[in-house]
Parts: structure tokens; C-alpha cells; sequence
């Protein structure tokens, strides 16, 4: 199985744990089981040739350019994480099937489980630096859900932002860290930075690019002073902090180091950075596990310190710390595994993990107990158990390892740390399972069913093979690894129990007997620790954050104040002082066109723009004439825009101006139809003096623009030169925008869709709730024109209606060709349609509408999407349109293109959403329309018991009048709410004339033929 | 002619400028409007300006001066039908907004801003 494949698997089946939970919780465990079954399968298939030496690959160049390449490894180190990770997570999806329970949303678990697996996976199988950064960024975010995974507690939330905050920072420091290495080695993939030991080393980029790297090395694996998000990641369930916080994401930071070992280490730097901070971390994190009453606590301080202990074996720089380092990875993920697992159990059955609550479960749990004294045994560093092997060995290394010139300081620090590590395996055992039973538990503790000890027990079963045969079963897997750590094919000498009476073997005797002498003088120790003070890291990183917080606020507060005017004051100025400064730096060449002649025509447009425009600024305060006047405005620029010869924006244009005015009379029906002045003088001429300059600024650049040619050839001619060729239309501007430019147009259409549905939705917010309310009890500020529907404009319209379709479906026929097109055609259509809605009322329009505006749109997009889609058959990329020529009797040939299917879903979207759009605000007004009758509906509406002897007065209302629900059903009127329901009006004599439907089919019809 | 039309998108941007300065959503919403048409008309004149030279193609031959250029045109085109539907989405917010709040004030006040 391809490197890549396997990376991909996981996150492939991290959708099918989600989509079975509905099915059972044992599918989504089966589903994730199987993935991560499958994706060990096919790893393992490789492990032969990588236990020779061999190294798998995958190559995809992704954005060669930036250095990003989707390459893939199979090493030996990558080899041993993915096997751990792989392996473990397989035992985890088994345990916490049963660990999980039924109230817990267990295929988001297992989904989000994967996602992090992936994750993992992608990080250790990475042959680029920059894939893995992503991979690494990516287990971040899957670990933050995992912590967060229980939502209703409040640590488990505050604990998933800390470590998100933590390592999420360590993270960019790293992704700093490697930009430079990967500048200093010339290439950002793995295998080639790593052949360029001296090239960084010598680099005086070097220390910066690894405490950069380091950064997120330490933060990653909690060393010292970054280790105190890890406890409180704690708050996660026990599988997540068995999978994430002992085995494998906790080991991606010493996984870096490991990668990267072979030209980062060997400096004293290196030495003195890494080395030190393991050793602190090791001694720190075990003292204080030590006195940790929760066991999940104290395993998660053991963890940090075993962490350190490792950092520590890799700062040494040395082949044999390389060695133990790698060895003691393995062994650390299966016993502490296995213990997490065991302290889950112990929770899951006895409802508490506090230590200081349990004891004696030998005898209640006595498989739990087995499993936990092995594992615990080997954190111990107890000789038979494979803790004890690679303690050993780092107790070798540190027994000639001097400090400074010192060289008792490192080896009497490291025997401490033993025996502190020493110590709270003890007191784990001790207080957890020895001791008398008690009989106060939460709850009676007994041995859980198999699936939830398997898990654990197989690891021990591990623990105790690797600690009695090491160079059988862990022997060939630490060469491997360690030889692709060193980048060199290294020669393990035998691991073996007994080398004889050595310094090491006497430092693991004294932390072992001085552990025992501690627990014995466990209590007053304990007090003793209770009572000195010492600083909560908690504590202080909320107050960063606080601090943090507060100063984001203060930023926030003063930039936005709330004023809108001054945001926009602000952007218009940065904009104008931006192009300035853009022009400022620039050559300006002379000006090389001749002005076009100015004709009379062109001289009275623009003397009614200007005048138009100055009158819209000097009367905006009375609202309707300001509309007039706009419109104006409106009227020139599409005759501005016939006059330069693009006929088809003027069609458009002065179509848009239409439904534009319909819209803000629409409106303005509710708004004050009076602006009120609102600033002072003194800003006033300020906000003049602004849009003065920026007018004066864009009419000078646009002219100085005009009055150039292009600087470079412009792609027009091509376009020109193959409109008719390619696209089989003669229109050059509409087979631009449904051919050439046709993935533009379809985001278009699908934006302008968009916002009719945004608009629909915010008209149903405001006809429920209080706003609704509110609308009822609205009354009109200005008198009501006599009649509703003038019979003038009602039968003109209705006249009108089949021959302004017509039109409709002429300019759409013709757009391909002649100025016209799905834009435009949809717009006067929509303006037909509109017209109905004013002269003959909303309901009346309504009732004969078969098909709903948000379907409309909908099949518009598809249509246009579907047609894209057809060149797929042809083989031809998405949107590629085909043309040809069909002659039909009678007709002289004409030719037919696909970009017309595109053209129609361009139009059916353009109708729907103008529709929709005008609709809701039409419907607003239906709905504030109930208060003119304030005689039926309105009081109805408030006191519908003082009108509930009338029940037969259904007839009382009229049939359009807009009730809430609730009243009408009251009332056993059903049909209250027409304007969301199709209903019958039997009141209406049906029309002879063809009904709404019918006529629009025609253009799809025209179109089939 | 260039003239003209660089003088009016002047105008017309100076209009709408002034007009989304003011502190009620209407005038904001016609300043938006001005400033279309002048952002419309400033996209379309990068194309240059011509007259009588519209993007139809003719077969007729030599009869034919050449053509105005297209792609600033199909650019404005559906820019013409965005800025629609864009009116029409803040149109409905400010109408919202009014009758939600009792007033078309587009600042939010002092309490506003301490509740929020």
C-alpha cells in the first residue's frame, strides 16, 4: 500500500464512524476498527523491506513552486511511530467502545479518533517539511475536539484551549524554525535537509532555526516549562488520554527531534538546550506526580517525566542515547498505555480515581490488577519488565555524562529522578489496589467485561516479553528505528537483563529502594508538600490570557467604536491615500490616444447626470424625490453606456433599474420618508471635503487611464477573434460571459441566488417573533392611495404580461448573437412577473405562481451546473461548450449552442432571486397591511376571545387577510396564512387569460426545440 | 468625450461618498447605489471608449472599424446584477433594522455597545 494511501486512510474512513452511529455504536466501532486495521495491514506489508534498510516513497508535487510536495516515507522511525500509532489506536477503538457510554455521542468519538490518527500518521510518514507542518497543525485541531470531547464539562473545555493555546503556538514557532532550515538546506523535503548536516550547522541561522524548531518540539511534548497543559488535557475520556497523552501525540514533538536529529544534534547547543530541558522536565514532572491524589494526574506527571527522559536520551547527541531513546519510546507508550487504560477502568467501575478514596481492589479487580502491576512494575524500572531495560540504559548514559565540567551533577540528578519515577509507581499501586477493602467506594468496583481489558492486557503482555526477551521482540524494530535516528546503519548491541554489577545497575537499585523509603514516609511528605506554596501554572497562564484578552478588547474597543460613518471615513481615506502613494511610485507616460468628439447629445447627458447626481446629494433628505432623482442618475448610465457601444450593459442596466426602484419603494413604504440632519457642521464639511477629494481623485485617475493606451497587450483580441470560432456566438460579451468566462458567471449567479435566499430568511425572522408584532400594529405615515389596484393598470398589465414574456424570451433566443441573454431576458421577465405582483396584489399573483422562487433558483443553478457538467462526457473540462447548426422545416438554419442551457440557468436564477427578493418585502407589507382593517383582523388578532362568539364569522375575514397562525386556528380558519401556502381563492373568478405557469414555460420549450 | 465621462464617475463617486457618510441606512443605500454606477462606469472606461463600435461581430467584412473592447463589459455586466442583489440585501437589512429597533440610525448607540 502506497505511503500516501496509508496517511489518506484514516481520514478517508473518518466519515463512516459519523454516518453509522446511527446504526449502533458497534458499526462506528467496527468502521473506525477497520480503517485503522487496514491502514496497519498495509504498513506492515512494508515492514520486510524496511527492516532492510530499504526506504518506501510516494511522490505528488503539489505546489512545487512554493516547495510543498505531497511526498511520502516509510523509514524505520516512521516505520515505529505508524506502527505504534496504528497498533494502539486499534486497541483504543476496542476499549472505548466500552469505555464510552451510551449518553456520549460515540461516532463523533471515533470520527474525530481518525481525523487525529490521520493526522499522526501523515506527521510521522511526511518526507516534507511543510506537509508535515500541516499534519502537525491538523493534530492540534483533532486533539483540541478530542480534549474538548466531553462538552459539558467545564475542564474539559478550558483544558482543550490550553493545549490547543499551547502547542497551536508551539506550532507557528515551528513552522518559523523550518521555513529556515529548509532555506539554509535548499529544499523542504526531509530526506534531502537531511543530508545537509553541515550546511546548517554552520549556518549562523542555525541557533535561531532550532530553538525555533524546538519550540514546537517542547510544547508538543510537554517539556518544561511548556508541560502544564498536559494534566489539564487530562479532562479528556481516558482512551483520548491513553491514545493522545501517553502514546502518540505527545511523542510527535520527540518524533521531530528524532527526524531531524541527524543534522540538528552533535552541537554543544543542542546538548545543552535539549538535554537540560529533559532532565529538568524529568526531575520536575516526577516530583510532582509523586504527590498527585488523581490517578489520571499522576500518570499524566509520570508522562511528562518519561518525556523528558526521553528528550533527555535524544539531547545527548550520542548513538547509544539514540538507541535507549527509541527503546524507551517503545516501551513508555506500551506499559503507560496500559496503566491509562487500567485507570479508566478503576474510574469506569469504582466512579472516583482518587487515590485517597481507593485501595484494595486487588481483591475486587483482580484482572485490573494484574494488568496494572505489570505496567507499573515497568514505569518502576523493575527488572523483567521492559521499563527497566531502557532506564537502565539511560542510567548508563547519564553515569558518563558531565555537565558543564561537572560530572556528578547529571548522573545524581537522573538517579533522583528514578527514584522519584520510582515512587509514585509504588504509591500508584499501593494506594490504588493494596491496602484493606474498603467499603465506602462510590460504587462497588468488580472486573470489567472482556472488550475493556484486552486492550491493556495485551500491551502487558508486551511489557513482559520485550522485559524478558528484548533483542527477540524489540531488538530487529530498535535497529531499525534507531539506525534511520543516527542516519546510519547502526549495529545494536545486545539488550540485555544482566550486564553484570554496573554504575547503572546500582543507581536503579537506589532509586528503587529509596522509592519503597519514601512511600513509607508517605504522610508527613505529603503535608510537608501540602504546605509549601508553589506556583499554579493554571493560574498564571489565565492571567496571560486575561491579560491577553483584555488588551485585544481595548484594541477592539477603540478602532471600532460603533460609528459606521467613521469606518467608512477611515476606509475611503486609506483607499485614496493607498492609490496615491500606488501612483506616486509609478512612471506616468504620456498621454498617446486623441479625445473622442463630444456631441450635443453626449453634452445634455451629462449636464442631466451632473445636475441629477447634485440633486440627490442637495434633496436626499426627502426620500422619494432623492428615488426619483437616482433613478435619473440610472436612466443616463444606460444611455451612457448604448452611446459607447455596449448595448447589452444598457439593456441590463436600465432593466436593474426597474426592480431596483420597485425595490426601494417597496421599502420605503415602511421607512421615514424624511432623512433627518444627524451630524454637526464641522464634520459635515469634513465628510464633504473627503468626498470631494476621493471623486475628484477616481475622475483624474479614470482620465489619465482613458486617455492611454495599454501598457500591455490586452486579451480582448483574442476573444474577438475567437468568439465566433470556439464559442459559435457572435455577441462577443455574452459568449464571454456563458463560454469564456462561464465559471465567473456561474459563482455569479449562484452568489446573486444567494442573496435572495439571505433575504427570504431575514423576512421570516421578522414575520415571527417581535417583529412581527410590530408589524402588525404598523399603520402608514402617509395617506393610502385611493384604490389598491387601479383597473387601468390591472388590465394594462395583464395585457402586457404575454407580450413582455415574449420579449423575454426573443432577447433570451438572441443574446448568443445580437445584444440580449440569460441576464437580461431574466430581468425583464422578472419585470413582467412584478408588474402582476403591483397591479393585481400580492395574493393574487401568488396563488397562480405553481412553482416556488427558491425551487426556481435552485434549478437555475443546477441547470447551469448540469450543462458545465455535460462537457465532462466529451471529455472536455467542466463548463467547455459545444456548438452547432440545426435546421428545422420551414426555418432557415440556425445555430445551437450548450452555452444556452448554461444561459438558462443563468436566467431561471436571475428570475427566481429577483423575485424572492422583491417577494419578501412584499410580504411585509401584506403582513402590516392587516392593521388597515382595524375593524376584522387587527383586534382579532390581540383579543381573540372577545371575538369568539363570532365563529361562524370565518367570512369575516377576507380571504387575504395575513393572520398568526395561532389565531386563525383558533378560529377553525385554516387558510389565514396564503401567503405561504398554496390555497384556493373561490372567491376569485379565474382569469381567461393563460395563468403564470404556462407562459413561462415557453422560453424552456423554445429552448428544447 | 473622455472628459465627460471622467468628470461624471468624479461626480457620481463624490455623491456616493457623501452620501454613505450620512447616519441613516437610506442615504447610505442611494450612496451605495451612486457609488455602482461610478465604480460601473470607471471599470467599463478601462476598456477606452468607443462609439459605435459595439462587441457584435460582423460577418459583413471590411466594412467593419474594429471593435470595442469586450471583457470590461461582460466584467460590468454581471457586476450590473450583483450590485442588485446586494441593494436588495441591505435594503432588507436596513429594513430590519428599523423595525426592529424603531429607528434607521446606522451607529450603534452607547448602550448597544456596552450590551454587547
Amino acid at each position: 500500500m502506497s505511503p500516501a494511501l496509508i496517511a489518506a486512510l484514516p481520514f478517508l474512513g473518518a466519515a463512516l464512524p459519523a454516518l453509522l452511529i446511527r446504526t449502533g455504536r458497534n458499526n462506528a466501532a467496527l468502521a473506525a476498527g477497520v480503517t485503522t486495521g487496514l491502514a496497519l495491514l498495509g504498513l506492515l506489508l512494508h515492514l520486510p523491506a524496511v527492516l532492510a534498510g530499504q526506504v518506501i516513497t510516494a511522490q505528488f508535487d503539489w505546489l512545487p513552486w512554493l516547495g510543498l510536495n505531497a511526498n511520502f516515507m516509510i523509514d524505520g522511525l516512521g516505520m515505529l511511530f505508524a506502527t505504534l500509532i496504528l497498533g494502539i489506536g486499534l486497541l483504543i477503538i476496542l476499549y472505548a467502545r466500552f469505555y464510552l457510554s451510551n449518553q456520549d455521542p460515540v461516532g463523533q468519538f471515533y470520527t474525530y479518533l481518525l481525523l487525529f490518527q490521520g493526522a499522526m500518521v501523515g506527521i510521522v510518514l511526511s518526507d516534507n517539511i511543510l506537509l508535515l507542518l500541516i499534519f502537525w497543525e491538523l493534530t492540534s485541531l483533532s486533539s483540541f475536539l478530542l480534549i474538548g470531547y466531553w462538552k459539558h464539562l467545564p475542564e474539559g473545555r478550558q483544558g482543550a484551549r490550553m493545549a490547543l493555546t499551547v502547542t497551536g503556538l508551539g506550532g507557528l514557532s515551528m513552522i518559523a524554525g523550518m521555513l529556515i532550515l529548509g532555506n539554509i538546506a535548499g529544499s523542504y523535503d526531509i530526506s534531502q535537509i537531511l543530508q545537509a548536516k553541515a550546511a546548517i550547522q554552520a549556518s549562523p541561522l542555525y541557533l535561531p532555526a532550532l530553538l525555533l524548531i524546538l519550540g514546537g518540539a517542547f510544547t508538543k511534548s510537554a517539556q518544561f516549562p511548556f508541560h502544564f497543559w498536559l494534566p489539564h488535557a487530562m479532562a479528556a475520556p481516558t482512551p483520548v488520554s491513553a491514545y493522545l497523552h501517553s502514546a502518540t501525540m505527545v511523542k510527535a514533538g520527540l518524533f521531530l527531534m528524532a527526524r531531524l536529529w541527524p543534522v540538528l544534534s552533535g552541537t554543544p547547543e543542542w546538548f545543552y538546550i535539549v538535554a537540560t530541558t529533559g532532565l529538568i522536565t524529568m526531575l520536575i514532572a516526577a516530583k510532582i506526580a509523586i504527590f498527585k491524589d488523581d490517578m489520571k494526574a499522576l500518570l499524566a506527571f509520570s508522562t511528562v517525566s518519561h518525556l523528558g527522559l526521553i528528550t533527555f536520551l535524544l539531547g545527548l547527541g550520542t548513538k547509544a542515547g539514540a538507541i535507549a531513546a527509541v527503546f524507551h519510546i517503545i516501551n513508555h507508550a506500551s506499559f503507560k498505555a496500559a496503566l491509562f487504560m487500567s485507570a479508566g477502568i478503576v474510574d469506569h467501575e469504582a466512579h472516583t480515581r482518587d487515590l485517597k478514596r481507593l485501595g484494595g481492589l486487588r481483591k475486587l479487580m483482580p484482572v485490573t490488577f494484574v494488568i496494572a502491576t505489570i505496567a507499573t512494575l515497568s514505569m518502576a524500572g523493575i527488572p523483567l519488565f521492559n521499563g527497566f531495560l531502557s532506564k537502565e540504559m539511560m542510567l548508563e548514559e547519564a553515569s558518563h555524562t558531565g555537565w558543564m565540567g561537572n560530572p556528578w551533577l547529571v548522573p545524581v540528578l537522573a538517579t533522583v529522578a528514578a527514584l522519584f519515577s520510582a515512587t509514585y509507581s509504588f504509591r500508584f499501586l499501593a494506594h490504588g489496589f493494596f491496602g484493606p477493602v474498603r467499603d465506602d467506594y462510590p460504587h462497588k468496583p468488580h472486573d470489567p467485561p472482556v472488550g475493556m481489558w484486552l486492550s491493556p492486557a495485551f500491551l502487558t503482555v508486551l511489557v513482559l516479553l520485550i522485559g524478558v526477551m528484548p533483542m527477540t521482540f524489540a531488538g530487529p524494530y530498535v535497529q531499525m528505528a534507531a539506525s534511520a535516528v543516527t542516519g546510519e546503519a547502526l549495529h545494536l548491541h545486545p539488550i540485555k537483563l544482566w550486564h553484570g554489577i554496573t554504575p547503572a545497575l546500582m543507581m536503579s537499585g537506589m532509586a528503587v529502594l529509596g522509592g519503597l523509603a519514601i512511600l513509607a514516609g508517605f504522610k508527613p511528605l505529603k503535608a510537608m508538600w501540602e504546605a509549601t506554596p508553589r506556583p499554579e501554572a493554571k493560574a498564571i497562564f489565565d492571567a496571560i490570557i486575561a491579560v491577553f484578552a483584555a488588551l485585544a478588547e481595548w484594541f477592539t474597543a477603540a478602532l471600532h467604536n460603533g460609528s459606521m460613518a467613521r469606518y467608512l471615513t477611515g476606509f475611503t481615506i486609506a483607499s485614496v491615500a493607498a492609490g496615491f502613494w500606488a501612483f506616486a511610485g509609478g512612471a506616468f507616460g504620456p498621454e498617446t490616444r486623441e479625445m473622442l468628439p463630444v456631441s450635443p447629445v453626449a453634452i445634455a447627458g451629462w449636464v442631466m447626470l451632473v445636475t441629477a447626481s447634485a440633486s440627490v446629494v442637495a434633496y436626499h433628505h426627502n426620500r422619494i424625490l432623492a428615488l426619483v432623482l437616482i433613478s435619473i442618475v440610472g436612466l443616463i448610465v444606460s444611455i451612457c453606456f448604448i452611446y459607447l457601444s455596449a448595448p447589452d450593459l444598457a439593456l441590463t442596466q436600465i432593466s436593474v433599474e426597474v426592480v431596483t426602484a420597485v425595490l426601494m419603494i417597496l421599502a420605503l413604504n415602511f421607512l421615514p420618508k424624511h432623512t433627518q440632519r444627524g451630524v454637526g457642521p464641522m464634520k459635515h464639511l469634513f465628510h464633504i471635503a473627503v468626498a470631494g477629494v476621493t471623486g475628484l481623485a477616481t475622475g483624474l485617475l479614470i482620465y489619465a487611464l482613458m486617455m492611454r493606451d495599454f501598457a500591455f497587450e490586452s486579451m480582448s483580441a483574442y476573444h474577438l477573434a475567437n468568439s465566433h470560432n470556439l464559442g459559435g456566438g457572435d455577441n462577443v460579451v455574452n459568449v464571454i460571459l456563458v463560454d469564456f468566462r462561464g465559471y465567473d458567471t456561474y459563482g455569479e449567479v449562484t452568489v446573486l441566488g444567494i442573496a435572495a435566499l439571505v433575504i427570504f430568511a431575514l423576512t421570516e425572522a421578522l414575520m415571527s417573533g417581535t417583529a412581527s408584532k410590530k408589524l402588525i400594529a404598523w399603520r402608514p405615515d402617509v395617506a393610502r392611495a385611493g384604490d389598491k389596484h387601479p383597473i387601468m393598470l390591472l388590465v394594462g398589465t395583464r395585457v402586457m404580461m404575454p407580450i413582455a414574456l415574449l420579449v423575454g424570451v426573443f432577447i433570451f433566443l438572441r443574446g448568443h448573437n445580437l445584444p440580449g441573454g440569460g441576464f437580461i431576458a431574466g430581468l425583464v421577465v422578472s419585470i413582467a412577473l412584478v408588474m402582476q405582483y403591483m397591479a393585481s396584489g400580492f395574493a393574487w399573483t401568488q396563488a397562480r405562481q405553481k412553482v416556488y422562487y427558491h425551487v426556481l433558483i435552485g434549478i437555475g443553478v443546477l441547470a447551469a451546473g448540469i450543462t458545465g457538467i455535460g462537457a465532462w462526457f466529451n471529455g472536455m473540462p467542466f463548463l467547455t461548450s459545444d456548438f452547432g447548426y440545426v435546421k428545422l422545416f420551414g426555418l432557415e438554419p440556425f445555430e445551437m449552442a450548450t452555452a444556452a442551457g448554461f444561459d438558462l440557468g443563468v436566467f431561471l436564477g436571475v428570475v427566481g432571486s429577483v423575485l424572492l427578493a422583491l417577494g419578501g418585502l412584499s410580504r411585509m407589507a401584506r403582513r402590516a397591511a392587516v392593521g388597515d382593517e382595524p375593524a376584522q383582523a387587527h383586534i382579532i388578532a390581540e383579543k381573540p376571545a372577545a371575538r369568539s362568539g363570532q365563529a361562524e364569522g370565518a367570512h369575516a375575514f377576507p380571504p387575504e387577510t395575513n393572520l398568526p397562525r395561532r389565531w386563525a386556528a383558533a378560529r377553525g380558519y385554516t387558510s389565514a396564512r396564503q401567503d405561504d401556502e398554496k390555497i384556493k381563492l373561490p372567491k376569485v373568478p379565474k382569469p381567461k387569460m393563460p395563468s403564470v405557469k404556462k407562459t413561462k414555460k415557453k422560453p424552456t420549450k423554445g429552448e428544447g426545440k | 468625450m473622455e472628459a465627460l465621462v471622467a468628470s461624471a464617475v468624479g461626480v457620481m463617486t463624490a455623491a456616493g461618498i457623501y452620501l454613505i457618510l450620512r447616519l441613516r441606512t437610506f442615504p447610505v443605500v442611494l450612496g451605495m447605489s451612486m457609488l455602482s454606477y461610478a465604480v460601473n462606469i470607471f471599470l467599463f472606461a478601462t476598456g477606452r471608449l468607443a462609439v459605435n463600435l459595439p462587441p457584435i461581430l460582423d460577418h459583413a467584412g471590411a466594412a467593419t472599424a474594429g471593435y470595442t473592447d469586450p471583457i470590461p463589459q461582460a466584467l460590468v455586466l454581471t457586476a450590473i446584477v450583483i450590485s442588485f442583489g446586494m441593494t436588495a440585501v441591505v435594503v432588507m437589512l436596513a429594513l430590519g433594522a428599523f423595525i426592529e429597533a424603531g429607528d434607521d440610525l446606522i451607529d450603534l448607540d452607547e448602550t448597544e455597545e456596552a450590551g454587547q
